[in-house]
Formats: structure tokens, C-alpha cells, sequence
């Protein structure tokens, strides 16, 4: 408790502490203002905790927890508004740059191209000119537009599999897998109509490699969700949740193509899941992620299993780093994204896609607890002391309020500090069993991360 | 009591007669013949050259490791003239009970059998065998109508059996005065103190570096860490069973684990052992027993709905469902106070006895060995080594009366006033701990944790760690379960056991704690 000679020692000393960028003196102008379009009592239930006051869309606020489409709207030319220096929001504005299937492939591999050019030591590429360390998206084209390629690509392995996304949506909506050229006949009709044309966004495709050797426990394919929370792109700033977790398939898997249609094996959305006959409400077909890593260690052994999730991390920092330089790095913005991994049976990870509004919904008990606190651990980090934001602050939350995030990548610290410092976390902390890496020089990656 | 000279050799000649005949045996032989056409074998050293062979090629320890393995699960002979009931079980009156028991189970199952008009055991018809075959990897999907078949005991029925053991010799006397035990078990059977389990479980105290305990990400991996994974390495590099058993005292590394345990249990991964495991998974295919359907939903009644294990159901099935048709598993039947039941199945399907069982701890193991046949050899050994003693009355150290009687001692001399408060309001602690000890604590512990419980158990051969674990977590929950007043509230204390790390509570229940 501060006491003041008078209310003019009072403004003098806020006004100082301001001007310093230190913030955490009780502040006097009174409680954060939140709206949100997302009827969920997770958030809800976190704004109430911290007795900020429910306010409606065109009133001041301070903080809204907005969808997609609402966030479309706020940064608009049509119907966009300047945010004032008090008011946070969950989204980058053109944070589609990450979570659009099409756009994020597109990203990735102008990245590599970048690097490449540079001469980095990154976009390395092995004797069959693949990278060495940047291939971590499956080969994909974009449709129609690329048709011709893929068709060029699909020749070289005519008993591969490919996986048809829309680019626009989500929960494995409208995913189908093809092994025959004739099952996406429509594309190529339409890549030859007329170049020209836009086609609207809502017909887009991507088609992907399917990964049909991913690994199995229990004889099930799963995925990994992982939360990555970033708050800003430049400098590089994000934090991993600890607390991730594994998707099964209720289903064993098989890649006998004539299970190609059965999406109970191939897909893991839970959206999907849920459906099938087998789907268990009490566990949600859910293991956490300290769970595969204990499985993992005991029937792996310990490198490999550090390997893997170091490979994880790296790989999630490489796909932020590529759509930083494009990234509107808005200061009234954070965002907390929803990654989607898929381990093949070589335990090498990929990454299949980034969700900019990752699900909210609960679908057991525990799941709810786990959202609930990621919630919280999120408005932690992204408007310090539950006060009265100002997205002037440095966004450099002190250690203790990270919750069961852990830094993944600190852009200044890294350059800061020499390459001897060594920034990537390991998740291996989330079972209290320290990952013993090893600092393998043999790659040059360490002096990377700079 | 036998004396140390002839008992030595009595167990001489008892392990030369069980290792006659084994794979062992046969490769030993087997590699002694090859040794002849190496230079080094000369005629007229002939027997001093194959022995130092053996022992440079590695034979000799394998020899050690078996030799170590029966001298683990046998128990030191008795006197020559005891009949042979008498080292199933010495006392008279828990064979009896054992055997009434066992009475009980059969007479539930075949007036099951009669109520439902299906056989104890049938022979399946073709289809139904190539449909098996067809989808033994996930009979997980299945989806019989098992509404009718009841499980054959719940533990609460098998706790009031042995809340009415009483030995026919013993004089309690009518006054019950606080010497008396004020437990649910009313035998007089010796167990442990503190003391001397601390001097038993030694390795455990506080200053001796642990798993569970001193690989926390706040200690430095120099510490303690580093060089106890080292020494693993080595001892599995030695191929030692020995060595590895007093190793994973202080705990197992998760990448050594399954190594570890396979070579304490005496594990290897021979040709024959595939077979066997494939020729039970035959007689699953071609014979349909009732158990089946008992195993069936036990398992989807638990490991399907268990956070950490329903990735593993399908696995639990094609283990549980060879087991029950396992006859090697009879062997341990001779120093087990139990009998099988052999009066329904035998003659039948060619199989002499089929044994019925309590579903038994597959799932934890699921996490380490991935293939099926060395999952289901390493079940089996731990079956026969340990969990067979939660299942049958026994006086053995390691069974549940003794371990049910240590857990209540421990409680009643160390937290009296908890103790006294718990049976004032009817919540006697036993009612809620029994569960945890019947299943070794599978079920109720993370996963890492029962791991690490469980290292212990194989490294002291014993189970008493269980009954000693169950009075450390009352402790913890002591203020808690002072506060309350009715069963239903102490189990509500004590029903979410899944963020408990073990190690710490056993270190400060037995180390740290003032008596």
C-alpha cells in the first residue's frame, strides 16, 4: 500500500512509473474491461475470477476475446477502428499467414528459399535435396493452381497417398484422402478453365503427402496438440505450454487403402472422434503428453525421446520465425495458437497445422481443468496483474507468472547473450524427469538460434 | 528346523532337478559341445577349459541369473518329512480357508454357467476361430452383450473372508483392551515394525540417492542422476540379475526399465518363448471359456475408462485371455496356498486345470514392453513371482493377510489417535486401503509413480512395500481425514491418489517420521 501527501504526489509518482515502464503499482483508474464473442465458461469463468467487468462490444473496453471473423472486422479497411493504447486483443491481425493451411506452406518454403539464398547453414540440404533441418511440413501443393506440379510430383510415387484439406476450414471438415488422380478430376478441370479467375477461398485446396506411416502405440494413430502462446513476432517472443496432449483414434490404424474413406482411422480431431462408436467420454481418447514421453523413454530409450521433442520445439520456432517478416506485428496483439504434430514411425515430427482459435470446448472433465488453466496461465502472461493493460509495456512478464507455460524462444535474450546460452525448453520438466541433452555439436543448429 | 548342511543341499538338489531339462539345460550343453572345436579345449583339461568357456562367453552368468531366479521365488525347503501341503502353506487353518474360498469362487461360476446355459469351456466353431484370428489385434472394438455376466468377487467380498480368519489356536480373550488390535484383521500373524523395515528397506533412507526423489528438475543431474544411469548401463551390460536387483532399489531409469526387469525376472527372449506364446493364442482361437467373458468386462470396465492405460486395451485382452489357459502357471501352485480348481475342465479340451484369478495388473507393464510375446512373459513372471500372493489367503509375508495385518499394525502404533478417530466413525482405514493393495496400486497412482513403486517391488522381492505405501498416504492425509465423520467422506480424501509421488512419502514415512 503506497500513501501519498496528496493527490498531486499521487499523479506524479504514477506518471514517473509509467513513463518507466513499470507497471505494477496498484493502479487507481479501476477494473479491465472485457468483451467476448466466444460463449465459453472457461473464459468466462477466468474474466469473473479476476473481477474484471463484463462489458458490450461498442462500449471502452480493455480486452476482447474475439473469434476469427471478428477480428477480420476490427483490422478491416472497411470497418476497421484504431485500438487505443488500453485495449489488448487475442489475434494479429493477419495471423492467417500461420493458421491458413495454403499460406502457411507458402510461408514456410519462401523461408527456406530465403535462407537458402543467404548461404545459412539452415536450409542445408542432403544428397537427395531435401532439407536437412526445414523439412518439417509434408510436401504439398496448392490447388487448383498447382495441379500441374502435383500431378508431376504424384507421378514419381503413383502408390502414394495424398490428403485433400479446404483451406478454410477446420475440425477435419471436408478431409478426404485420395490414391488416384481421377478422385480430384474437378481440380484439374478448374486449373484449366482459366488462370485468371480468383478462385474464392472457400474452394481452395491443399493436398498434402499423407503420412501413412505414423507412429502407433496401442496400435493407434494419434496427433499432438501443443499451445504455443506468442506475443510478439519482432522481436521473437513465445512460450510452450507444458500441458499438451496426444489424440487417438478409437480405431486401429491401417493403410490398407480400403479404409482410405474411414475417417474414424485416419483423422484425430476430436470433432470427428467423438462420433464413433468406441469414443469414451471419461478419458476422451487423450494422454498427456508427459504420458508419450514416458512411454517413449521406456521403450525408445532417453536420447531419442529428447531428440524428438527438441525437433518439436525447433520445428515450432522455425514456422514462427518463417511468417515473422510478414506478420503485422500490432502491439495491441497476442495470440495463442494451437499446434497440430504428427510423429511418423521414425519418430521425426511433422508439423500439419497451426489453429489461431484452437478449440475451447471441453470434452471430459479433465480437459476442462486444462483449458481453464491455460486460459488463465494465458491472461497471465498477456496482461500482467489482471490491471488495466498498455500495450506500450516491454511484454516481458516476470518468471513467476508463466504458470505452466515455459519460454520456447526469446528473440533478445537469444542475441543478447552468446550462442552458449540456450533458450529452448524442454517439456521433459513437466514430469520432474530432466531431459539430460546432451549438447550435440555436431550440429550447427545451437549457433542458429540467434 | 533343517539343518544348514543338509538344507543347503536339499535347495542344491532341488534347483539341479528344476534347471534339468530346461532351454537352458539344453543350450548349456548345446554350447559345451561347440567349445570342443575351439583350440583352447585341450583333452586333458577337458572339464577346467569348458568351464573357464562358459564363463568368458557369458554362459556361466546366465546359469547364475537362473540359479538366483529359483532361489527368489522358492522358498528354502523345509523339514524332509513335511508333506508337501505344508510348503504351500504351513498353517492348517489358512489352507482351509484358502480352500473354502476357492469352494466359493467355482460354486459362483458354475451357477453362472447353469443360469446362463453357457459352458465353463466349449470348443469354437470354425468361423467364429478364423473371425477371432481376424481381429485379435483389436478386440477392443468388440461389443458382446455382457450385461449378464457378473464378475466372480468384487474385493469387498474377499476382504470380509479375510476379516473372518481366525486361528483356532489363539485365545483373544473378551476384553478388548488397547493392546488388542482394533483392525479388521484378527490373526496373529507377525509382521514388521518401523525398525525393522527401515533396516530392510535401507537403501531407501535419507541419505541414499533416489529415483522419484533426487531426479527432480530441481536437483542437478550431477548429483545423483548421472552416475546411478551409469551404473545401470554397466549392470545390464553384465547381464547380472543380482547386481540388478539390488540396482533398482534406488530406483530404475525409465530407458533401462524394461531391460532391468527382464533380467531380474530372468526374461530372455528365446525362439521357444515365441512359440509357447503362440500356441496359447492358439487355444484362445479354438477353445471359448466363460472366464473370457469375465476377463472381458473387467477390463472394459477398468483399463478402457483409465486415463493412462485405454491406449493399451487391446494388448490387456490377447495377455489376460492366453494367461487363463496357461498351465505353466500351475507350477507356482506347489508353494501357493491355493489349489486350482480341477474339476471342471479337465479331460476336456486336452487342457488339464484352468486356474481362475482375479484379473490381475497387465496394463502398467503396457508401457514398457510394446511387443506382445515379452509382454505376456514378463505378466506372467510377475504373476507367479508376486501379484499371485493379493489373490489367495496365505500366511506368507508377502500375502494379503499379512500385508492387510501390517498395514493396520503401522497405522494403529503410529498415528493411534488417526486410527481410533477413523474406526469411531465407522471408516475403518483397511476398507479403503485394501483396494489400493490388492491391485499393487495400479489403477490410483500416474503411471510414473506405480513404475517406480514397482521397481521396489522387484528389488526387495517383496510386497510388504505396498502396505507400508498405504499407511505413508494416510499419514500425508492425516489432517484432512481427522476432519471428517462418516466413510464416505475419508473415501472422498483418500479417492484421487494420482498426484502423489511415492518415494518422498515412504522416505519421510519410514525415515523421518516421530515415533
Amino acid at each position: 500500500m503506497y500513501t501519498y501527501k496528496s493527490w498531486f504526489e499521487a499523479i506524479k509518482c504514477l506518471c514517473s512509473t509509467l513513463c518507466s515502464g513499470n507497471i505494477t503499482i496498484q493502479k487507481m483508474a479501476g477494473k479491465v474491461k472485457w468483451v467476448t464473442d466466444i460463449e465459453k465458461s472457461v473464459l468466462i469463468n477466468n474474466f469473473e475470477k479476476r473481477g474484471w467487468i463484463q462489458v458490450a462490444e461498442n462500449e471502452d473496453w480493455n480486452f476482447y476475446w474475439m473469434s476469427v471473423q471478428t477480428i477480420r472486422n476490427v483490422f478491416s479497411v472497411e470497418t476497421g477502428y484504431r485500438l487505443s493504447d488500453d485495449q489488448i486483443v487475442n489475434h494479429f491481425p493477419n495471423h492467417y499467414e500461420l493458421t491458413r493451411k495454403d499460406l502457411m506452406v507458402k510461408n514456410i518454403k519462401r523461408y527456406r528459399k530465403e535462407l537458402e539464398k543467404e548461404g545459412s547453414p539452415l536450409a542445408e540440404k542432403d544428397e537427395n535435396g531435401k532439407y536437412i533441418y526445414l523439412d518439417f511440413v509434408p510436401v504439398t501443393f496448392m490447388l487448383p493452381a498447382d495441379y500441374n506440379l502435383f500431378v508431376e510430383e504424384f507421378r514419381k510415387n503413383p502408390s502414394s497417398t495424398w490428403i485433400m484439406k479446404p483451406c478454410g476450414k477446420a475440425q477435419g471438415k471436408g478431409i478426404f484422402l485420395i490414391n488416384k488422380l481421377s478422385q480430384i478430376k474437378k481440380w484439374s478441370r478448374d486449373s484449366k478453365t482459366s488462370s485468371f479467375v480468383s478462385q474464392s477461398s472457400k474452394e481452395a485446396y491443399v493436398i498434402s503427402l499423407y503420412i501413412n506411416n505414423p507412429l502407433l502405440i496401442g496400435g493407434k494413430k494419434f496427433d499432438l496438440r501443443l499451445y504455443v502462446l506468442v506475443s510478439t513476432y519482432r522481436p521473437l517472443r513465445c512460450y510452450m505450454y507444458k500441458l499438451g496432449f496426444c489424440r487417438f483414434c478409437t480405431v486401429k490404424y491401417t493403410p490398407s487403402t480400403s479404409e482410405l474413406d474411414n475417417m474414424f482411422v485416419h483423422l484425430t480431431n476430436v470433432a470427428i472422434q467423438k462420433h464413433g462408436d468406441d469414443y469414451n467420454h471419461i478419458h476422451g481418447g487423450k494422454w498427456t503428453v508427459s504420458n508419450l514421453r514416458l512411454y517413449l523413454e521406456s521403450t525408445r530409450g532417453k536420447e531419442v525421446t529428447n531428440k524428438l521433442f527438441d525437433e518439436i520445439h525447433w520445428i515450432i520456432v522455425q514456422s514462427l520465425k518463417a511468417v515473422a517478416p510478414v506478420m503485422n506485428n500490432d502491439k495491441h496483439c497476442f495470440e495463442c495458437y494451437g499446434y497440430d504434430i504428427i510423429i511418423d514411425d521414425k519418430l521425426k515430427p511433422w508439423l500439419i497445422e497451426v489453429n489461431a482459435s484452437p478449440s475451447l470446448t471441453s470434452s471430459t472433465a479433465n480437459d476442462r481443468i486444462l483449458k481453464y488453466n491455460l486460459i488463465n496461465d494465458t491472461l497471465n502472461i498477456a496482461v500482467p496483474n489482471g490491471e488495466i493493460p498498455d500495450c506500450k509495456w516491454n511484454k516481458s512478464p516476470p518468471k513467476e507468472v508463466l504458470g505452466n507455460y515455459e519460454v520456447l524462444y526469446d528473440e533478445e535474450m537469444a542475441q543478447s547473450d552468446g550462442h552458449d546460452r540456450d533458450m529452448r525448453s524442454r517439456s521433459g520438466q513437466s514430469t520432474g524427469i530432466k531431459g539430460n541433452r546432451a549438447r550435440d555439436s555436431g550440429k550447427p543448429v545451437l549457433t542458429t538460434w540467434k | 528346523m533343517v539343518d544348514p548342511e543338509s538344507g543347503l543341499s536339499l535347495t542344491i538338489a532341488r534347483i539341479v532337478q528344476r534347471l534339468q531339462g530346461s532351454s537352458l539345460h539344453s543350450q548349456l550343453e548345446r554350447q559345451a559341445r561347440v567349445s570342443l572345436h575351439k583350440p583352447e579345449i585341450k583333452l586333458e583339461s577337458l572339464k577346467e577349459d569348458i568351464k573357464d568357456f562358459l564363463k568368458t562367453s557369458g554362459w556361466e552368468k546366465k546359469l547364475q541369473n537362473a540359479v538366483y531366479s529359483e532361489l527368489n521365488v522358492f522358498p528354502s525347503p523345509c523339514h524332509p518329512a513335511a508333506p508337501p501341503e505344508h510348503m504351500k502353506e504351513p498353517l492348517a487353518y489358512m489352507r482351509k480357508a484358502q480352500g473354502s474360498w476357492e469352494k466359493r469362487i467355482l460354486k459362483s461360476l458354475n451357477s453362472m454357467c447353469t443360469e446362463l446355459s453357457i459352458p465353463l469351456a466349449q470348443k469354437r466353431p470354425i468361423s467364429e476361430q478364423k473371425e477371432l484370428l481376424n481381429k485379435w489385434n483389436e478386440m477392443g472394438t468388440d461389443e458382446p452383450d455382457l450385461s449378464l455376466f457378473r464378475p466372480v468377487y468384487a474385493p469387498k467380498d474377499f476382504l470380509e473372508v479375510l476379516m473372518n480368519l481366525r486361528n483356532p489356536n489363539y485365545e483373544n480373550g473378551e476384553q478388548p483392551s488397547f493392546r488388542n488390535h482394533l483392525g479388521l484383521i484378527q490373526v496373529p500373524l507377525k509382521v514388521k515394525d518401523i525398525p525393522e523395515l527401515k533396516e530392510d528397506f535401507s537403501e531407501l533412507g535419507l541419505n541414499i540417492g533416489q529415483l522419484g526423489i533426487d531426479d527432480s528438475a530441481q536437483v542437478p543431474p550431477e548429483f545423483f542422476e548421472n552416475e546411478h544411469v551409469r551404473v545401470g548401463q554397466k549392470v545390464l551390460a553384465e547381464q547380472d540379475s543380482a547386481a540388478a536387483q539390488q540396482y533398482v532399489r534406488q530406483g530404475c531409469p525409465t530407458a533401462l526399465r524394461a531391460d532391468l526387469w527382464a533380467l531380474i525376472l530372468n526374461i530372455s527372449n528365446q525362439p521357444e518363448d515365441i512359440l509357447y506364446y503362440e500356441q496359447l493364442k492358439s487355444n484362445v482361437i479354438q477353445h471359448d471359456l466363460l472366464v473370457d467373458s469375465l476377463i472381458y468386462k473387467d477390463v472394459k470396465l477398468t483399463a478402457s475408462n483409465d486415463d493412462y492405460y485405454f491406449v493399451f486395451e487391446d494388448y490387456l485382452y490377447q495377455v489376460l485371455l492366453c494367461f487363463s489357459r496357461d498351465t505353466s502357471v500351475l507350477e507356482h501352485f506347489t508353494y501357493s496356498s491355493a489349489t486350482p480348481p480341477k474339476s471342471y475342465i479337465r479331460g476336456k479340451l486336452g487342457i488339464e486345470e484352468c486356474a481362475v484369478f482375479y484379473p490381475p495388473n497387465v496394463a502398467p507393464l503396457c508401457f514398457l514392453y510394446h511387443e506382445p510375446s515379452r509382454l505376456y512373459q514378463i505378466f506372467r513372471e510377475m504373476y507367479v513371482r508376486f501379484f499371485f500372493r493379493l489373490h489367495s489367503i496365505s500366511s506368507h509375508p508377502s500375502g494379503i493377510v499379512s500385508l492387510c495385518l501390517l498395514f493396520e499394525t503401522l497405522l494403529q502404533t503410529h498415528l493411534p489417535q488417526l486410527f481410533y478417530h477413523l474406526r469411531e466413525i465407522g471408516a475403518q482405514p483397511l476398507r479403503i486401503s485394501f483396494k489400493w493393495m490388492v491391485r499393487a496400486f495400479s489403477g490410483y497412482l500416474a503411471t510414473d509413480q506405480l513404475l517406480l513403486l514397482w521397481d521396489r517391488i522387484l528389488g526387495y522381492n517383496s510386497l510388504e512395500i505396498l502396505a507400508v505405501l498405504a499407511a505413508a498416504v494416510f499419514a500425508f492425509r492425516a489432517v484432512n481425514l481427522m476432519e471428517v465423520t462418516s466413510l464416505a467422506a475419508a473415501e472422498a480424501v483418500l479417492a484421487d491418489l494420482s498426484t502423489l509421488k511415492v518415494m518422498p512419502l515412504l522416505q519421510i514415512f519410514l525415515f523421518a517420521t516421530v515415533t
